[in-house]
C-alpha cells in the first residue's frame, strides 16, 4: 500500500528524441493517494493503458520518475514493484486449478505453504470462488476467470496498487454490475489503491471517487465525478462526459457577457478581456439550457428533433451552423420549429483554446 | 414427397471410383494376393495361406527374426530421435527472436534442412562423416577419436541419429514457434506481475499453450522416423552388418534384392498396419483431448447457477442518468 507519485513522467514509443507531440504519454505530474479508487477515462489510444503499464513496470518510461511512498521505483522490474494488474482478457494458467492459480503469485515469492493456503482461502471467500477452488480453471466462464485474474492480484497482502485495464470488456452486461460492485466492496474492505482504466464513462463514474480524464496523451482533468460534470477543465471533458455531451459554442466574451451571433448571454463571472488570438468558446451542459417558446430576449434556435430518454427529454437544436442539445422542460410545447434558449448563467463556462478560463466572481 | 430418381449421377461418381480402384484398391489387393502366395520366379505362384504371416511373427524363423530385429531397431530409433528432437525443438523455438528482421533470418535458416531432398541429406552426411575426406570424420579422427561409421555400430547409429536431428529438429522448432507466437502478450505480463520465474513461465504458460502443436510434431516425427529409408540407406546401407537396417530397408532387401514377393508383401502389410494403428491412437488421443474440453465448456453455464442467479445489487450502483 502506497502513495504513488508520477514526476514529469512521459513515454514515447519512437525514442526519446521524437517530437513531444508524438509521445504516447506527454509529461505528467500527479499523485495517487493511498486507498483511492481512481478511474483513468479516455477514448482508445489516449495513452491510458500506457500510463497504467508505466506504473506496473511492463513499460519503462522514456522520461520522468515513479515514486511509491516517496521511493523512486522507476528502474525496478515489475516483479519487484508489488503491483497487481488485471488485464482486458482474463489470464489464467490452464493447467492449474483455481486454487493453484490464486496461490501462484505467492508460491513464486517463496511464501510458506500454510500462509499461502490461508490467503487463498480468504481471497476465494471474498470473490465467491470457494466452491471452485479444486476445479480446473479452464473450465470456468469468462467472469469467473476474470475473478481469478483479480484474485491473483489481491492475494498478495503487500500490493501497492491494483491496476485494472478495462477488465470488464469480455463480461456479459448482466454480470458487469455484479463484478463492479464486487470491486467497490473489495476496495472498501481492503483499503487498496485501485486504478481502473476504461473508456466507458458509466464504469468510470460509478467505480471511482477520482476520475482522471485523458485525451491525446495528456491528463486533461482529474476530479470527482461531480467536478467533471459541473466544471469541465477542458472542452474534451465536457464533450466526453455526459450524454449528450456539453454544448460547445464559439462566442465572443468580454466582461460579464458572451455573444453568440450577436445575441448576448449573461455570465456569472467577469472574464475581463480575453486574448484575441485564442479560440474562444462557451460550454454549457444540455441540462442547464432549456428550450422555451420564442421570445425577443432569447437566443432563437431551430428544433431539429426531440430525444426522449424517459426521465428527461432533450431537444436537438441548431443556432446558425452550431448544433446544441437543450433540456425540454415538462409541459413545453411550441408551434413551428423555432424556439428560444434559456441559459443558466451559473453553469456557462468560458474556454480559450479548449481550456477553461476562470472568471472573477 | 417423391424423391427425384436420377441414375445418371452414377456416371459422375464413376471417374472417382476408377481412380481410387486403380490407384489404391487394385495395388493393395495385389499385395494382399502376393502375401498369401510363394513364387519362384517365372511368374509361377503357389498358395501359402497365412504361412508368411506366421513366419513373420515367429522370431525363430529367418524372416521373423529379421523383421522383429529391424522393428526393434526402428522403435528404438524413433524413441531416441523423439527424445532428442522434441526438447531440442522447444529450446530452439524458445530462444528464437519474437520480432524484428532476425525472425525472418531464423525462419529461413531453420527451413533450409527441410528443403533438402532426403537422399541429398544422406549424401551430405555420408561424405561429411568419412574419416578420409569428410570434415567431421577427419577432424574427429585427427582429435584422436576412432570414428568410423562404416565399421563401428555405435558410430553408425550416432551418425544416423545426428543426421536425423539435423534434418528434422527444424520442423519441431517451427511448429513450436508457431504455438509460442499465438500466446497473447497479456500472459507474459501477468506472469511478470505474478513474479513468475523463467521456468514457471515455461511450465505454466508456454508448455500448456504448445500442447496441440507438440502433439502434431510428435505424430509427424514418429511416423517419419518409423518409415525412414533413404537417409540411413545412403549413409550406411543398413550396416555395419545389420545394425542400422530398419524395417523399410529390410523390406526393400526382401522385395527387390531377393525378389521374395510373398514375404515382402506380408511384411509390408504388417508394417502398414502398425503405422495405421499408431496413427489411429494418436488421432484418437488428439480428438478426445479436444472434445473433452469442448464438452466441459458447454456444461459450464449450467454448473454456475449461483453466480448468475445472485440478486443484482439494486439501484445502489446504477449510473445516475444525469451524470452519466
Amino acid at each position: 500500500m502506497a502513495r504513488i507519485d508520477l514526476v514529469d513522467l512521459a513515454q514515447s514509443y519512437n525514442g526519446n528524441d521524437a517530437p513531444l507531440e508524438s509521445f504516447a504519454l506527454k509529461p505528467v505530474t500527479m499523485t495517487w493517494r493511498q486507498g483511492g479508487a481512481y478511474a483513468l477515462l479516455g477514448p482508445s489510444g489516449c495513452g491510458k493503458t500506457t500510463l497504467l503499464n508505466l506504473i506496473s513496470g511492463i513499460v519503462t518510461p522514456s522520461r520522468g520518475q515513479i515514486l511509491f511512498d516517496g521511493k523512486d521505483i522507476t528502474p525496478l522490474s515489475t516483479q519487484k514493484r508489488n503491483i497487481a494488474q488485471v488485464f482486458q482478457f482474463p489470464v489464467i494458467y490452464d493447467t492449474m486449478t483455481v486454487g493453484e492459480n490464486l496461490a501462484f503469485p505467492l508460491k513464486n515469492r517463496g511464501i510458506a505453504k500454510a500462509e499461502v493456503d490461508a490467503r487463498v482461502k480468504q481471497i476465494a471467500g471474498l470473490l465467491d470462488l470457494t466452491p471452485y477452488l479444486n476445479r480446473k480453471a479452464t473450465r470456468l466462464t469468462a467472469d469467473a476467470k476474470q475473478k481469478i485474474s483479480l484474485g491473483r492480484g489481491l492475494v498478495r497482502s503487500d500490493v501497492a496498487a491494483v491496476l485494472f485495464d478495462e477488465p470488464l470488456t469480455v463480461i456479459d452486461p448482466e454480470l458487469k454490475w455484479q463484478l463492479r460492485s464486487k470491486l467497490k466492496a473489495l476496495h472498501r474492505e481492503l483499503d487498496l489503491t485501485m486504478i481502473y482504466v476504461t473508456h466507458d464513462q458509466t464504469e468510470a463514474l460509478t467505480f471511482a471517487d477520482t476520475v482522471v480524464v485523458m485525451h491525446d496523451g495528456r491528463v486533461v482533468q482529474s476530479g470527482t465525478p461531480a467536478e467533471l460534470f459541473d466544471k469541465p477543465a477542458h472542452t474534451f471533458v465536457g464533450y466526453f462526459i455526459g450524454s449528450p455531451g456539453m454544448n460547445i459554442v464559439p462566442a465572443e466574451v468580454s466582461g460579464h457577457e458572451a455573444r453568440i451571433d450577436g445575441h448576448v448571454i449573461g455570465l456569472h463571472r467577469n472574464y475581463g478581456v480575453l486574448p484575441k488570438a485564442a479560440k474562444i468558446e462557451i460550454g454549457v451542459r444540455p441540462e442547464f439550457v432549456d428550450v422555451a417558446p420564442p421570445a425577443s430576449g432569447l437566443l432563437s434556435a431551430t428544433i431539429e428533433r426531440i430525444d426522449d430518454l424517459g426521465r428527461i427529454q432533450f431537444a436537438r437544436v441548431r443556432v446558425g451552423n452550431t448544433k446544441l442539445a437543450a433540456r425540454v422542460p415538462p409541459g413545453f410545447s411550441v408551434s413551428g420549429d423555432t424556439a428560444g434558449l434559456v441559459f443558466n448563467p451559473a453553469y456557462v463556462h468560458v474556454y480559450a483554446d479548449s481550456h477553461l478560463v476562470e472568471g472573477v466572481a | 414427397m417423391d424423391k427425384t430418381i436420377n441414375q445418371k449421377a452414377w456416371f459422375l461418381v464413376l471417374p472417382v471410383f476408377l481412380v481410387v480402384a486403380f490407384s489404391a484398391v487394385l495395388p493393395l489387393m495385389t499385395v494382399v494376393n502376393y502375401s498369401m502366395q510363394d513364387t519362384f520366379g517365372n511368374n509361377q505362384f503357389f498358395w501359402n495361406g497365412v504361412g508368411w504371416f506366421k513366419e513373420l511373427l515367429d522370431p525363430s524363423t529367418d524372416l521373423g527374426g529379421r523383421f522383429l530385429a529391424s522393428l526393434g531397431r526402428n522403435l528404438f530409433f524413433s524413441a531416441v530421435i523423439l527424445a532428442i528432437e522434441v526438447p531440442l525443438g522447444i529450446i530452439v523455438a524458445l530462444s528464437m527472436p519474437r520480432e524484428g528482421w532476425s525472425v525472418a533470418a531464423c525462419l529461413v535458416i531453420l527451413a533450409l534442412p527441410l528443403l533438402i531432398p532426403w537422399n541429398v541429406v544422406g549424401t551430405i552426411w555420408q561424405i561429411f562423416g568419412r574419416p578420409d575426406i569428410g570434415l567431421l570424420g577427419y577432424v574427429l579422427n585427427h582429435l584422436g577419436f576412432n570414428y568410423n561409421y562404416v565399421s563401428n555400430e555405435v558410430d553408425a547409429w550416432v551418425t544416423v541419429i545426428v543426421m536425423d536431428v539435423w534434418h528434422w529438429t527444424s520442423l519441431v522448432a517451427l511448429l513450436c514457434y508457431a504455438g509460442l507466437k499465438s500466446i497473447p502478450d497479456a500472459y507474459y505480463q501477468a506472469a511478470q506481475i505474478d513474479g513468475a520465474s523463467r521456468w514457471a513461465v515455461f511450465k505454466a504458460i508456454q508448455l500448456p499453450k504448445m500442447n496441440r502443436v507438440l502433439l502434431i510434431a510428435v505424430l509427424l516425427r514418429f511416423m517419419d522416423s518409423f518409415m525412414i529409408y533413404t537417409e540411413p540407406f545412403v549413409v550406411t546401407g543398413g550396416g555395419p552388418g545389420n545394425s542400422t537396417t530398419f524395417v523399410s530397408i529390410e523390406l526393400v532387401k526382401i522385395a527387390l534384392g531377393q525378389f521374395d514377393l510373398g514375404k515382402a508383401a506380408a511384411l509390408s502389410l504388417v508394417y502398414n498396419l502398425i503405422i495405421l494403428i499408431v496413427c489411429w491412437v494418436f488421432y484418437t488421443v488428439m480428438t478426445n483431448a479436444g472434445t473433452e474440453r469442448k464438452a466441459v465448456a458447454q456444461g459450464e453455464p449450467a454448473a454456475e447457477p449461483k453466480a448468475a442467479a445472485a440478486p443484482r445489487p439494486a439501484g445502489v450502483l446504477k449510473p445516475k442518468e444525469g451524470v452519466a
